[in-house]
C-alpha cells in the first residue's frame, strides 16, 4: 500500500474506491451518484451532530479503518454450526460484508420463501427493485448515504403473500480481517401480505483486526404481515458495528424486533420503524449488557403516521466497567395518528462506579387523542434485595447475578422462541461469567 | 444456641443498642418486646449483618462461633434465619428458584451436593401445607404482588424450607389479620422442636397466645430490662411500657 493511500482520510479512500468500482456495482449508478455526492458533502458526523452527541463514531472512525477486505482465517462450515444460535434456520453466511454462498444454506427453501443475492435480486427481482432504497434515506444519515454509495453484497429476503415460514432465517454476519476493514453489508427484507416470518441477524467477529460494519437493512412488513426480527450483536473488542434497519409497518402488520448486545467495542443501532398503516403494531425490545470500555448506543425512532396504532418499546442496560451507553428512544406522532398507543421505557443498573448511561426519551405528538408514556431509571443494584438474598444462604457474588439476570430476564422472556430464548440466556450467563 | 453480651450498636452514628444481654439455649422460645423505637428490629438486623449497623461493643456466640465475625450467608449457613418484617419483593427470581440456590448454598457450605431436583420439589410440596401457601405463588416472583399475609407465609414457608437452627421474627405480626396471624403462628409451632430455637420479636402480646414462649423479655431503650415467665406479656398488654420505664429509671438512677 503506498504511502499516499495511509494519508488518506477513510472518507477520502470510501470516495475513492467509489469512483473506482461504481462500474461494477450493482443496481442504479445514479442512485450510488447521488448518495455518494450526499456522504461527500457531509463527511462523518461529529460530536455536533445532535443524533451523536454523547458518543462520536468520527473518533472511533478514527483509530483506523480502510477499504481493503482481506480475512483473518477461513471460516468453515464447523465455525458457522456452532455460531448458529437455532438448529433448524436457514443460515446465510456474510463474512466481511459479502454474501457466501458456498457456507449458506443449499437445500430447497420452502415455498414463498426467497433469499438470494442482493445484487443478484436488484436485477432480476421485481418485489426487490421496487423497494431498494426506497426507505433508507440517505439524506438522513451519512451512513446511510455511505452504504447506499458503495454496497456490494447482502442478501434480500422475500416472503410471497400468504406464506407462513415456520423455521427461522438466520443472517449470519462474520468479520474476520487481516487488516482492519469498513465494510457495509446491504439487505432487504420484504414481508408480502399475509406473510409470517422470523429473521434472526447475529453479528461476531473473530481475530484480533479491527473491522467496523456498516450494516444496513431495509424491511418492508406488508399488510397484515408478521416478523419477528432479532439482532443478536455479540462481536469481540475488535469488533465496530453500526446497524442500520429501516422499517414500514402496514396496516394490520405486525413487526417485532429484539436487539442483545453483549459484544463489541462499539454498537450504534438505528432503529427506524414508520407505523404506515391503521392498526400497525410494533414491538422494540433491547437488551445491553457492555463492559471493559465498550459503548452501546441505541437509537430508536418510531413514527406513527396513521390512526389507531400501537408500539411498545422496552430497552434495559446493564453496565459494567468502564463502559459507556446511550438511549435515545424517539417516539413521533404524526397530526393524523389519532388514537395511537405508544409506551416507551429504558431502564438500566450501573454496576461499576466508572460507568456511565444517557438516557434521552423523546415524545414528539402532534394529535390529541393519544395514549403515550415514556419512562427511564437508571440505578444501582437493590441492597433491600441483595440483603435479603443473603439472609437465606445465597453468596454476595451469586446474589448480585441473580439479581441482574432477573433485570434482564424481562427483556428476554418477551423472545417467543424458545430455542433462541434459552440461547439468550446463555449468551447472559456467558456476560456475567455464570457459565 | 446463642449468647449475645453487651452488645452495642449504631446506625448513622446514633446508639440503638446500649448494652444488650441475651442467652437462648436449644428448643427456647424467647419473646422480645418493648414500646416503639426501642431497639427490637435493631437487634434482629444486627444479627442477621445487616450493613448499616455498626457494632461498637460486645459479642455475639452462635453454636461457639463468633457470629459478628460472619457475612450475612454465613451466618444463614450456619443456621440463622431471619424472618423479614418487610420480606422484599424481587421481580424476576422465582420463587422456587430463589429456594433451590438457598438450599443449594447451604448444601454446599456443608459439603453436600445439591439436592435433588425430585427430593426439592417433594419438599416444597410438604412445606407449603404448612403454611397453607397457594402452589401458584411458589411459582411467582419472590413476593412480587403477594398481600401482606402472603408475604408473611412466605417467610415461615422459607425457614420451613431452610430448617434453621435459629429462627429470629422480626414482628412477624404485624400487618396480620386473626387467620393470617393463626396461619403463621401454627406454621411456627409445627416448626418448634427441642433442638430449634426461637427469639419473636413483637410489639403486641397477640401473637403470644399463639406462640407461647419460654421466657419474655422487654427491651427498653436498648437493653433488657426486664424478663420473666410468659405471664409478663399479658401484664404488658394490660399495663402498658410505662411502669417498666419508671422501674428501668429507678434502677439506673
Amino acid at each position: 500500500m503506498s504511502t499516499a493511500t495511509q494519508a488518506m482520510t477513510l472518507k477520502e479512500q470510501l470516495l475513492e474506491k467509489f469512483e473506482t468500482e461504481l462500474p461494477s456495482l450493482f443496481g442504479e449508478a445514479a442512485l450510488r451518484r447521488s448518495a455518494a455526492q450526499q456522504f461527500e458533502a457531509t463527511g462523518f458526523p461529529t460530536r455536533k451532530w445532535e443524533d451523536y452527541k454523547y458518543i462520536n463514531p468520527d473518533a472511533v472512525l478514527k483509530k483506523g479503518f480502510g477499504t481493503r477486505i482481506a480475512a483473518f482465517r477461513d471460516i468453515t462450515a464447523e465455525d458457522v454450526a456452532e455460531l448458529s444460535p437455532v438448529k433448524d434456520a436457514y443460515v446465510f453466511v456474510i463474512i466481511n460484508g459479502h454474501f457466501v454462498p458456498d457456507l449458506s444454506f443449499s437445500g430447497e427453501l420452502p415455498d414463498g420463501l426467497t433469499v438470494e443475492s442482493i445484487a443478484d435480486a436488484v436485477v432480476s427481482d421485481p418485489a426487490a427493485k421496487a423497494h431498494y432504497a426506497e426507505l433508507a434515506d440517505s439524506a438522513a444519515d451519512p451512513f446511510i448515504a455511505i452504504n447506499t454509495a458503495l454496497a456490494d453484497s447482502g442478501l434480500f429476503m422475500h416472503i410471497a403473500q400468504d406464506s407462513v415460514i415456520e423455521r427461522p432465517v438466520h443472517f449470519l454476519h462474520i468479520a474476520t480481517n487481516e487488516v482492519s476493514a469498513f465494510l457495509q453489508p446491504r439487505h432487504l427484507v420484504v414481508a408480502e401480505t399475509n406473510a409470517q416470518a422470523i429473521l434472526i441477524e447475529t453479528f461476531e467477529s473473530i481475530g484480533p483486526v479491527r473491522s467496523f460494519t456498516n450494516v444496513l437493512a431495509e424491511v418492508v412488513v406488508a399488510d397484515n404481515a408478521k416478523l419477528d426480527h432479532y439482532r443478536l450483536q455479540t462481536e469481540n473488542e475488535a469488533g465496530h458495528l453500526l446497524s442500520t434497519v429501516q422499517a414500514h409497518v402496514s396496516a394490520n402488520a405486525l413487526y417485532n424486533t429484539y436487539t442483545f448486545t453483549t459484544g463489541g467495542a462499539f454498537v450504534r443501532n438505528n432503529l427506524n420503524v414508520e407505523i404506515a398503516g391503521e392498526h400497525a403494531e410494533a414491538h422494540l425490545y433491547g437488551l445491553y449488557l457492555p463492559s471493559g470500555n465498550s459503548v452501546v448506543d441505541n437509537h430508536t425512532l418510531v413514527d406513527h403516521q396513521v390512526p389507531n396504532c400501537m408500539s411498545n418499546e422496552l430497552y434495559k442496560g446493564v453496565m459494567y466497567d468502564h463502559s459507556q451507553a446511550v438511549f435515545n428512544g424517539k417516539i413521533y406522532v404524526q397530526r393524523d395518528a389519532q388514537k395511537t398507543n405508544a409506551f416507551q421505557n429504558n431502564k438500566n443498573i450501573l454496576l461499576s462506579d466508572d460507568a456511565s448511561i444517557n438516557t434521552k426519551p423523546q415524545l414528539e405528538i402532534y394529535a390529541d387523542d393519544v395514549k403515550c408514556s415514556h419512562g427511564t431509571s437508571t440505578g444501582r443494584m437493590d441492597e433491600e434485595a441483595l440483603f435479603y438474598l443473603r439472609t437465606r444462604g445465597i453468596g454476595e457474588d451469586n446474589a448480585r447475578k441473580l439479581l441482574v439476570n432477573a433485570f434482564a430476564e424481562e427483556v428476554v422472556n418477551a423472545v417467543p422462541h424458545e430455542e433462541l430464548r434459552n440461547y439468550i440466556d446463555t449468551l447472559i450467563a456467558r456476560r456475567m461469567g455464570t457459565v | 444456641m446463642i449468647s449475645i453480651n453487651n452488645l452495642h450498636a449504631s446506625v448513622e452514628g446514633k446508639e440503638i443498642l446500649r448494652g444488650l444481654n441475651l442467652e437462648v439455649k436449644p428448643g427456647e422460645v424467647h419473646a422480645i418486646m418493648g414500646p416503639n423505637g426501642s431497639g427490637k428490629s435493631t437487634l434482629a438486623s444486627v444479627l442477621a449483618g445487616r450493613e448499616d449497623y455498626e457494632v461498637t461493643q460486645g459479642t455475639v456466640s452462635f453454636n461457639g462461633k463468633d457470629l459478628l465475625d460472619l457475612s450475612p450467608e454465613d451466618r444463614a449457613r450456619e443456621g440463622l434465619f431471619l424472618a423479614f418484617q418487610y420480606p422484599v419483593e424481587i421481580p424476576g427470581v422465582s420463587n422456587i428458584n430463589f429456594l433451590k440456590t438457598a438450599i443449594n448454598a447451604i448444601r454446599e457450605y456443608k459439603g453436600e451436593g445439591p439436592m435433588e431436583a425430585k427430593d426439592f420439589l417433594a419438599l416444597v410440596k410438604e412445606k407449603q401445607k404448612l403454611v397453607e401457601l397457594d402452589g401458584k405463588l411458589a411459582g411467582r416472583s419472590v413476593n412480587e404482588g403477594f398481600s401482606g399475609g402472603e408475604k408473611k407465609r412466605n417467610e415461615i414457608f422459607q425457614m420451613a424450607m431452610l430448617e434453621p437452627k435459629l429462627a429470629i421474627l422480626d414482628e412477624t405480626d404485624s400487618g396480620l389479620d386473626i387467620d393470617a396471624l393463626r396461619i403463621v403462628a401454627n406454621g411456627v409451632n409445627k416448626l418448634r422442636s427441642p433442638e430449634r430455637s426461637f427469639i419473636v420479636v413483637t410489639h403486641y402480646q397477640r401473637l403470644l397466645d399463639y406462640i407461647v414462649p419460654d421466657v419474655v423479655h422487654v427491651l427498653w431503650n436498648g437493653r433488657i430490662v426486664k424478663s420473666g415467665p410468659k405471664e409478663l406479656a399479658l401484664e404488658l398488654e394490660e399495663k402498658g411500657y410505662d411502669w417498666i420505664k419508671a422501674e428501668a429509671n429507678t434502677v439506673e438512677a
